[in-house]
């Protein structure tokens, strides 16, 4: 436990000390979500209408533009060998640095939609599940990635190729998580779509810490 | 996750296992190596006793650093065994990791961590403290550095952080690749004054130099002998 929280501080301390990282994520997510209004016209309708799937589109996007970092830093300066040759098991290493990245770029996300929610006239019965699906789904989001980010080491031109690899996986979050936001507004039941979005999370939890840490040994070879 | 933190410590009771172990051994056994479709070395074999020390020559591209990499697993090898203590070492990656320090070519220092947080987190990772950290820093003449962001320090001076890591937190197995790259003459003699005392207390230590490191009693290996001149043949493959 205590490597563990060795880890998420060490990363935390990085992450606030040289990095942009969350405030360009959150500034992204917001320039994001305010072309929509500019795009398709201020009536709040319309608005209204696409506001959970915007919101839901630019927070996968802009989880996506930090996560090309997650491991790339480390694979440059020799730290991610000198991690996977550490007693901690390389799963626990990448479940803490997904940790510290959700708690940098996922949390933010979740604290500035409600923000994003009025602009984009959300009706007030949705805030709630908003903030609910958001905390359920960026967790996966960040889990999902953390594969792609481990897949990408030693390529050139990796944004692109990650943005390939992980959207697609990403849909399920997506539709489950935009169902969610629909459904409190249509005062229909919310708890469905929250368990879904909950066994998403539970699955890649148990799943993908593994396939991050076989990619990483693969790009160490 | 506290079977886990306990897993950890009980491998870091180094000190401990070798009491009751005199015989730590690590030996390699018919290893093959094959970097893209180029076999580097073959039929190497090679034996490490507690308080041994192995060192890697050979001309550029002979394989010391992968032969590093493998005894590390951080490199598969193509063929062949790496064994400690009459076990497949590289069975279970965390205990092998535990059991050993790995000095690659990169020094894995922070820009915005100063020496000693740096030196701080490889040590708690391996259950160290503030003992081992202050024997460290004094062991390579780097206290002055304690508060000095790694942005700030030169290639010499980071490979001394990278060198403070592995005696901060102790581990039986130290595999150097060129460790004193970058270094004056007077921190060598520091390193050199380190490898003894490791080896004294049981260490074993290998590494690759095209510089002169004074380690009395060392064994030598020339990766040359093992060459493969021709493209990965038949015969190598059965």
């Amino acid at each position: 436990m205590s490597a563990f929280v060795t880890l998420v501080k060490r990363d935390l301390s990085l992450a606030f000390r040289q990095g942009f990282d969350s405030l360009m994520v959150v500034a992204f997510f917001v320039i994001a979500v305010v072309l929509f209004p500019l795009g398709v016209g201020p009536e709040p309708n319309t608005l209204a209408r696409i506001a959970a799937g915007t919101i839901w589109v630019a927070a996968l996007l802009s989880s996506m533009l930090s996560l090309e970092r997650l491991f790339q830093i480390d694979y440059e300066d020799g730290s991610l060998e000198l991690l996977a040759l550490s007693p901690v098991a390389l799963e626990v290493t990448v479940i803490a640095k997904v940790v510290a990245h959700w708690l940098t770029t996922g949390l933010p996300l979740i604290l500035t939609a409600p923000l994003l929610a009025v602009l984009m006239q959300l009706p007030n019965d949705g805030f709630l599940t908003l903030i609910l699906a958001l905390a359920l789904g960026t967790p996966t989001l960040s889990l999902i990635g953390a594969v792609g980010a481990a897949l990408i080491l030693g390529s050139r031109r990796g944004g692109v190729l990650l943005s390939l690899l992980i959207l697609p996986l990403y849909i399920p979050v997506l539709i489950f998580g935009v169902s969610a936001v629909d459904a409190a507004i249509g005062d229909m039941t919310v708890r469905p779509h929250l368990l879904i979005l909950s066994g998403l999370f539970v699955g890649a939890l148990a799943l993908t810490p593994w396939a991050s840490a076989a990619a990483l040994r693969q790009s160490l070879e | 996750m506290s079977f886990l933190a306990d897993r950890v410590r009980s491998r870091l009771s180094f000190g401990e296992a070798l009491e009751n172990d005199h015989m730590s051994q690590l030996h390699g056994q018919d290893l093959i190596c094959v970097r893209g479709e180029r076999t580097v070395f073959r039929a190497l074999d090679f034996t490490l006793e507690a308080g041994g020390a192995l060192i890697l020559i050979g001309p550029n591209g002979a394989g010391k650093s992968s032969l590093l990499r493998m005894m590390a697993g951080l490199l598969k090898p193509y063929a062949g065994r790496l064994i400690w203590n009459d076990e497949d070492a590289l069975d279970d990656m965390d205990e092998h990791g535990a059991r050993l320090h790995y000095v690659g070519h990169h020094d894995a220092v922070k820009p915005v961590l100063s020496a000693a947080e740096n030196i701080r987190f490889w040590a708690e990772l391996r259950g160290g403290g503030d003992d081992g950290i202050a024997q460290a820093l004094a062991t390579l003449d780097i206290r002055h550095l304690y508060d000095v962001p790694g942005r700030f320090l030169s290639a010499g001076q980071k490979r001394r952080v990278n060198l403070a890591r592995i005696i901060a937190a102790p581990a039986p197995l130290w595999l150097l690749d060129e460790p004193t790259t970058a270094l004056d003459k007077a921190t060598i003699k520091r390193l050199e004054g380190a490898i003894g005392a490791h080896r004294d207390g049981g260490g074993m230590v290998v590494l690759s130099t095209h510089a002169d490191v004074d380690t009395p009693g060392a064994k030598t290996l020339d990766l040359a002998k093992f060459a493969c001149s021709d493209p990965l043949d038949e015969e190598m493959m059965v």
